[in-house]
């Protein structure tokens, strides 16, 4: 029976009724790597097919669940797809593993990503870049890029990203399945290995919208082991989607809507437009009138985040260590340049360097700071949006998936693929990417539906009756 | 905003990153492209704004000062690249 291409929902269904049993899915999903995984590269190293231990018993009993690399789980190699962290195996598990874990699933492996989430594309892993299932000349996009391909290569039921500009959504978007960056604080970071804590967040891609529902019911809510968590109730947010949504207001940003969006996206989100109209909804065209300076903002602030985040990197408590040959420095300074020369790729050190010139003597508030104050702005975009609004529609991506090596030669082009998913980072609102169509190559295209603080009920709820409306979440790449 | 191959030098001491000649070379020329790019945040009047760190309303989040375990210290010892009992190992400090 071949059960790798079923949903978390129908696997459930199965196990329940006794028509297989987890090694049976396991047994399918390992078929499924061996055809396939050689043409995506999905993973960062070979998943665990064998039967690990689960609890028996809860809403993922026995369903396999695989992580970015940069998702810390115990006993297990965690290495952000980077030099630096090269045989670290984490003394510990991040909360959201053993959320899962308490739900009853298996951890069966780890997925490849931009090097400490830093990129666009997959392709500054330093093992090797994931490909685009629907078309392995092309990127999946990223930084989860491994989360998003193996999900829609059917070699994973179901993943975890973590998304600090849209590093869950954008890949969601190219790969055709449906990505969650949940609202600031409503899943914890603890053992999230950190690139800009004020805008990193995790979240699940899947098949479809409810399991990405169920997905976040069970990842999200408070941790005092992560002091931005937010001291809030989960909802079910499974069984909220279900509500009608005739009457919803969503805001159309007439930003989002200009030069550089692709012609084929552009009409794929006309036809969604149109049908959620049909299903009730009204729409309005909005502004968001800070857009234009929000990648700016993102360049400065998260690759400060970055620098002071990635300077526990030395040599010193875990991952790779290098010794100079021979250095006019101090043997501990020279330790610490040659382990991170060594250790980290060129984007590394790109983002590192811009961090630290940021945020440098003299250069504090001309950088730093006004892009902090610009960012409030961004803020407040959205906040006044939502007071009219309840949702917000727009393209996730601007372009359908691009091909390996366009864009690694010129980083701001790579920069300015994250442009319609950096905003919601920046004021800490969930956004969701689910597909939307398909352009005439046969490439998948997302729509993102952002929401209010704490507001992933609606969005899921407006996902959810679109996705029943359409037959995109079906669609399975030729590999 | 003109960035010198010194400035980079001095930029990657700060983040202590040996870089090679050529790396130098490469951000030296990206870094001012990017600089240029985010000058755009000139245009603003930002005069009258607070900066935002992030994006909760939460301030001083504090937890009860009570002994929690901890992670094992020995575990910890055995993933680090050199160590010697409860202590890690790093090149001669002081001279």
């Amino acid at each position: 029976m071949n059960l790798s291409s079923q949903t978390i929902t129908e696997l459930k269904e199965g196990l329940k009724k006794g028509s297989f049993r987890t090694a049976d899915i396991l047994a399918s999903l390992k078929t499924r790597y061996e055809s396939v995984e050689e043409k995506v590269r999905s993973f960062a190293r070979a998943p665990f097919f064998q039967e690990r231990e689960f609890r028996p018993s809860g809403c993922l009993e026995g369903i396999p669940i695989v992580i970015k690399d940069n998702i810390c789980s115990e006993g297990d190699l965690t290495e952000c797809c980077s030099k630096v962290l090269s045989g670290f195996v984490s003394p510990y598990n991040a909360t959201v593993v053993e959320h899962l874990r308490e739900a009853g699933a298996l951890i069966m492996g780890k997925a490849n990503m931009d090097e400490f989430a830093f990129g666009s594309s997959c392709e500054t892993s330093c093992f090797y870049p994931t490909r685009n299932p629907w078309d392995t000349s092309r990127v999946p996009g990223g930084s989860s890029g491994g989360s998003a391909a193996c999900v829609a290569a059917d070699e994973a039921v179901a993943s975890l990203g973590s998304d600090t500009g849209g590093s869950i959504r954008q890949p969601a978007a190219l790969c055709g399945v449906v990505g969650m960056k949940p609202t600031y604080g409503r899943v914890s970071r603890y053992g999230l290995i950190a690139f800009a804590s004020s805008l990193d967040q995790i979240g699940p891609l899947t098949k479809d919208v409810r399991d990405n529902a169920l997905l976040l019911s069970v990842i999200a809510g408070f941790d005092k082991r992560d002091s931005t968590s937010a001291p809030l109730p989960v909802p079910d947010y499974g069984k909220e989607m279900e509500a009608d949504i005739r009457g919803m207001k969503i805001g159309i940003p007439r930003e989002y809507f200009v030069e550089g969006l692709d012609p084929e996206v552009r009409s794929c989100l006309a036809e969604a437009r149109a049908r959620l109209e049909s299903l009730g909804v009204t729409f309005g065209e909005v502004n968001l009138p800070h857009t234009p300076y929000a990648v700016s903002v993102y360049y400065i602030v998260a690759t400060a985040e970055a620098s002071s985040n990635l300077a526990r990197f030395d040599g010193v408590q875990y991952g790779l260590r290098a010794t100079p040959a021979s250095s006019l420095e101090p043997p501990l300074i020279a330790m610490y340049k040659e382990t991170r020369d060594k250790g980290f790729g060129a984007e590394a050190k790109r983002r590192m360097i811009l961090g630290t010139y940021v945020l440098s003597s003299g250069y504090y508030d001309a950088y730093y700071l006004r892009a902090s104050k610009a960012r409030r702005l961004i803020k407040e975009d959205f906040d006044s949006v939502f007071k009219e609004y309840d949702l917000i529609l727009t393209p996730t991506s601007p372009t359908p998936a691009f091909k390996l090596g366009e864009k690694t030669e010129d980083p701001l082009s790579m920069y300015l693929s994250d442009i319609y998913t950096i905003s919601a980072n920046l004021a800490g609102v969930p956004a969701l990417s689910l597909p939307c169509g398909f352009t005439k190559a046969g490439l998948p295209v997302g729509m993102q539906v952002i929401g209010p603080s704490f507001g992933e009920s609606d969005i899921y709820r407006l996902a959810y009756q679109y996705e029943q409306k359409t037959p995109w979440h079906k669609m399975k790449p030729q590999l | 905003m003109t960035i010198s191959r010194n400035d980079v030098h001095y930029i990657a001491h700060l983040a202590r990153l040996g870089l090679t000649e050529e790396e130098v070379s490469h951000f030296q020329v990206q870094l001012e492209g990017i600089l240029r790019y985010v000058d755009k945040l000139k245009e603003l009047d930002i005069s009258n704004v607070e900066p935002m760190a992030h994006a909760l309303d939460l301030k001083n989040v504090f937890r009860k000062d009570e002994i929690t375990p901890s992670l094992d210290p020995r575990a910890l010892m055995k993933i680090a690249p050199a160590s010697q009992g409860q202590f890690y190992k790093v090149p001669k400090v002081i001279e």
